[in-house]
């Protein structure tokens, strides 16, 4: 691991044991991968080629079968390293809790102070635009708030990792695109590195400094693209003519995979 | 243009209908088209309960009834949320139980009732077991239920959170399951007041089953009814208390 490395992924393989009747399923690697502070990283790749699974090891959410990851020097092993704050594509809000609530959750679990619950929550909801809906409940929002929700109960907790499984998965394509601009302003403002998984190849071109391509199951990285972008950008680049270009790579390498994921399984 | 009507409409309709029906049943009654042996007209129901609430035997007699249905559901409750949380946690035992849950409602539970007085004597026991086996189950299967739609991603998330097992049960599965368990416990009151009733009336020596039984053994229309319209008025007050704390709950969730 160089100096300069924030988090570093070696040799990461993901097995799953054979299940009745059916063989071990290789599904990720070995991946070797090494993301630097303040960096805006994107994965892409075909349904099933273990992008999730490879976020969740870095997350400390799964063990890998081999290989191992550092965050920040240390090694992820059984639980989530403190600093790292992961994103669901699901609507992971709290439909009983108010959105302040939402927010002051994890904080209020790791026993902060009132008067400081109250100054980070604060900040919070101004930094993600919700703090005419502080008082109100997950289920009187859009789809695309309350994954703002989910984004500010994260960014309270002040993490130096923020990991992203399809956040956007949900949304049309114009909210996808304003949340995207919401992202990159949010990354600005905090200095966090983000790891974002996503399907959509504009989004990653859009969003990233580098974008990773993933091969079909087992996934590993075929080509690390990058996008040269620079740190103050917003979803107007997609007018530039780098963006068709680097999409239509990031696709003709991508297109093969995808039908070889489509052929080895075409139920999914 | 607004469609439909809101609560404050359907309540005000549903008050309405209630009030013909009973302008209709007292004419009817008052002008023999229904026998004085067969009904007695409700305004003569509601003078008989206001006497009954004189009545110190009534009145024990209630205590009796509510104090079996309260440990009865209490039981149930528990040891329902409990059976619930087992069968969630150990799928083999799930498998197992599916279809003994599924077709539990089919067995009537009070043909066991001299079984029971057999076992506990006649005495209060076997009733409260009775409404204790009626609302166990339904609150086991909406404690399953609930658990079950418990989105994977709060599991996820707890451990984000870095949240003990206690804590991701107290702060997020219980919350999230938390209509099914209400839905569970409010099937449950039901069943518990259906349980001890239907006993008292079939073999108890009191409670207001009994008492229901005992006037229309003796005739005593006046007395039945006016039990009746205790029965209805307890029943209908808390599945009201209920119905207006779950709507207060939903409205939080915005409907979700």
């Amino acid at each position: 691991m160089n100096n300069g490395t924030f988090v570093a992924v070696d040799g990461v393989t993901r097995v799953f044991p054979a299940r009745a009747g059916m063989r071990d399923v290789h599904a990720l690697g070995p991946v070797d991968l090494a993301l630097s502070r303040r960096e805006f990283f994107a994965v892409v790749g075909p349904s099933g080629c273990g992008k999730s699974t490879l976020l969740e090891i870095i997350a400390g959410l799964q063990a890998p079968t081999s290989g191992h990851v550092l965050f920040d020097g240390t090694v992820v092993v059984g639980s989530v390293p403190r600093g790292i704050g992961v994103i669901f594509q699901e609507d992971a809000s709290f439909p009983w809790l108010t959105v302040r609530d939402n927010i002051a959750f994890g904080l209020r679990r790791e026993g902060v102070d009132g008067r400081t619950i109250e100054r980070r929550v604060a900040d919070s909801l101004a930094l993600t635009g919700l703090r005419a809906f502080a008082d109100a409940y997950p289920g009187q929002l859009s789809g695309g708030m309350r994954q703002r929700v989910c984004i500010a109960r994260t960014l309270v907790l002040e993490p130096r990792l923020i990991l992203l499984d399809e956040p956007f998965g949900a949304l049309d394509q114009q909210t996808r695109l304003l949340m995207g601009d919401e992202l990159l302003r949010l990354w600005r403002e905090t200095g966090a590195t983000i790891f974002l998984i996503t399907h959509a190849l504009d989004e990653a071109t859009m969003l990233s400094d580098r974008v990773g391509i993933m091969s079909a199951r087992p996934g590993r990285f075929l080509d690390v693209v990058t996008t040269g972008w620079p740190r103050d950008r917003d979803s107007k680049i997609v007018a530039a003519p780098e963006f068709g270009s680097i999409t239509s790579h990031l696709w003709s390498i991508l297109r093969d995979e995808s039908i070889k994921a489509i052929e080895a399984n075409p139920v999914a | 243009m607004k469609h439909g009507f809101g609560i404050r409409e359907a309540t005000l309709v549903r008050a309405a209908l209630l009030a013909v029906l009973v302008a209709v049943l007292e004419i009817a009654c008052r002008t023999g088209l229904i026998q004085r042996f067969t009904m007695i007209p409700p305004s003569e129901m509601v003078v008989s309960l206001v006497r009954l609430f004189q009545n110190r035997d009534v009145l024990a007699d209630a205590g009796q009834t509510l104090l079996s249905v309260f440990i009865a559901l209490a039981c149930a409750l528990v040891a329902g949320f409990a059976m619930g949380v087992a069968l969630y946690a150990f799928p083999r035992a799930r498998r197992i139980a599916d279809p003994l849950l599924t077709t539990y409602y089919s067995v009537p539970v009070f043909v066991f009732y001299p079984l029971l007085i057999v076992l506990f004597g006649l005495n209060a026991i076997p009733k409260t077991v009775i409404g204790f086996l009626y609302a166990v189950v339904v609150m086991a299967i909406n404690t399953l239920n609930g658990l079950e739609r418990v989105p994977f991603v709060y599991w996820k998330t707890a451990q984000v959170h870095h949240l003990s097992r206690m804590q991701t049960a107290l702060h997020l599965i219980l919350p999230c399951a938390g209509p099914y368990l209400f839905t569970g416990a409010k099937f449950a009151i039901a069943y518990a007041f259906v349980g001890v009733i239907g006993s008292e009336f079939i073999l108890s020596t009191g409670g207001l089953g009994y008492r229901v039984s005992f006037a229309y053994n003796n005739f005593q229309s006046d007395v039945m009814y006016g039990v009746i319209l205790f029965v209805l008025v307890i029943v209908v007050c808390i599945n009201m208390a209920l119905y207006a704390w779950e709507r207060v709950l939903m409205e939080r969730r915005g409907g979700r």
